[in-house]
């Protein structure tokens, strides 16, 4: 699974909360420009590793290197310095209710110190990507569809131009047109803006739109990885039982009716 | 067996909360002090704590005052000690009355929307957004509500003063039949710079308590709805009983300054 000029290099990296262990010895390589999409039940780790990536939690022990840096035990400049780099989907979006549409977007320009008009027009030009107009710039928020705060989270995400960008769950709670329509928007801005792309999801129908290579999770380690036309051939019964969505099969519903 | 591990537990729960509590407060006055400031979140809060909070505390105050007045005229009367309203309503006011109630209104007021927003940020993923985005928590939303807080409690308790005198006076003059001027004039001659500075220190610290609950349990909230609701409930909590101990310990340390 180790490959060579990777973008980001995670190796043996563990972390368990309490006596749970959520990643346990976890190696994935993502490559410069690729769009790497990782599947999995709920609870496998998915989250955990990519919180893990951004900063937010810290790996019990193993490497993390993007460019070859390593980023654990970084301190908070050197932390800052590749957050810079990097963009972010949310899940929910996860836009700040307290500003305006335009202030979410531009929100790591002005930490960046651009001046609001200059930062403001940025705002407008990155909403026109994802399809947003300029009659969204002063609404917040809480006034936005499902589909519109995905836009304008995707929007924040690519404003500052990130060589790494991170999409949880990018098609969640919306319906399959426009669901469709972001994994569009995200080939589209992924292709406008040349990035590295990682992208959590349980939607193949997503996945396999979007993806370069799948990677499938499963108890906190990466079980299969390969490009997207391998997947249907693959022989790895949990992938086959994942993709499929089949109940019989190695890995058991924890839910109850 | 059971009960000296729940004992156990508990204690090293408590001891887990205070550490937690203490790295929290320290990491909140090195952010407060050092850049980058954000002087329009900083100006927004000092208007939502301060400003928007005067209504709340002036009529807590002007009732204090006039109550204070009434019953201290109802047992001063008793061995003829009228003159000495004025003289009580101050101290009281200034010393006790106008840090405790604003402190305890503006709690229950900001350290509940504090803990709710910062809640709710936090449920929402809205912390981690601004992680990615390289913008410290600490600085962004706990510093600029900290700095708003010490700054504008100590305002609006001097308001609160001011306002408490003068239920005491309106009572005591259009009610209880004292002399306007004598009053006015015993009361500016009784009151001493101390008995002002020491409130006013009061309302510092209750500012200082009242965000730092806001910001903590927000920030440590977890569970959702749920969660956001317990930590509104345990900030205002926590930030009133802490306002009347500090305030006990705070008078103990000006009382053997002063006398």
């Amino acid at each position: 699974m180790v490959e060579a000029n990777s973008k980001i290099r995670i190796q043996g990296v563990r972390k368990q909360f309490g006596s749970k262990v959520v990643l346990d010895a976890f190696n994935l390589d993502i490559a410069k420009g690729e769009s790497m999409v990782v599947i999995g039940g709920s609870g496998v780790g998915k989250s955990v590793m990519l919180k893990c990536l951004l900063g937010i939690l810290t790996p019990d022990s193993g490497s993390i290197k993007i460019d070859g840096e390593e980023i654990i035990g970084m301190n908070a400049g050197g932390r800052s310095r590749i957050n810079d780099r990097i963009g972010m989907l949310f899940q929910m979006a996860a836009l700040f209710d307290s500003q305006p549409i335009w202030e979410n977007v531009a929100f790591g320009l002005l930490a960046r110190g651009i001046p609001r008009a200059e930062a403001k027009e940025i705002a407008l030009a990155k909403l026109a990507l994802t399809g947003l107009g300029s009659e969204v710039l002063d609404l917040y928020p809480n006034s936005l569809s499902a589909g519109m705060r995905k836009r304008a989270g995707l929007a924040r995400a690519i404003a500052t131009n990130p060589d790494i960008i991170f999409f949880d769950e990018p098609t969640t709670g919306l319906d399959p047109i426009m669901g469709d329509i972001i994994n569009d928007l995200i080939l589209h801005c992924v292709k406008e803006t040349g990035a590295t792309t990682m992208t959590i999801t349980h939607d193949m129908q997503s996945a396999r739109k979007i993806s370069d290579k799948i990677a499938m999770m499963y108890n906190g380690n990466i079980i299969w990885v390969g490009t997207t036309e391998d997947i249907d051939k693959s022989s790895n019964e949990y992938v086959q039982q994942f993709i499929h969505g089949h109940i019989d099969g190695p890995i058991k519903a924890t839910a109850q009716v | 067996m059971n009960f000296l591990r729940l004992i156990g537990n508990v204690t090293f729960s408590f001891l887990a909360t205070i550490g937690s509590l203490v790295q929290f407060t320290g990491r909140s006055l090195i952010h407060s002090v050092s850049p980058p400031f954000y002087p329009r979140i900083i100006i927004k809060q000092m208007i939502e704590i301060g400003y928007f909070s005067l209504p709340v505390v002036g009529l807590t105050a002007i009732f204090a005052g006039m109550v204070l007045a009434l019953q201290s005229f109802t047992g001063f009367s008793r061995f003829s000690a009228e003159s000495a309203i004025p003289n009580v309503v101050v101290l009281s006011i200034t010393r006790e009355l106008g840090p405790v109630l604003a402190g305890l209104m503006v709690s229950g007021r900001i350290a509940a929307s504090i803990a709710a927003e910062i809640g709710t940020m936090r449920v929402t993923e809205q912390l981690d957004a601004l992680s990615t985005l390289s913008t410290n928590p600490f600085k962004y939303l706990v510093a600029p509500r900290f700095i708003a807080g010490v700054t504008m409690m100590p305002i609006l308790v001097f308001i609160a003063d001011v306002i408490g005198v003068l239920g005491g006076f309106i009572v005591s003059v259009y009610k209880l039949g004292f002399n306007p001027s004598n009053y006015l004039q015993n009361t500016y001659d009784f009151v001493e710079f101390n008995d002002v500075f020491s409130g006013l220190v009061k309302a510092a610290v209750f500012g200082f308590i009242i965000t730092i609950m806001g910001c903590y349990h927000g920030y440590y909230s977890k569970g959702g709805a749920q969660g956001v609701g317990q930590a509104t409930t345990n900030a205002v909590v926590s930030a009133s009983i802490l306002i009347l101990c500090f305030n006990y310990i705070l008078t103990e340390i000006f009382f053997a300054a002063n006398g």
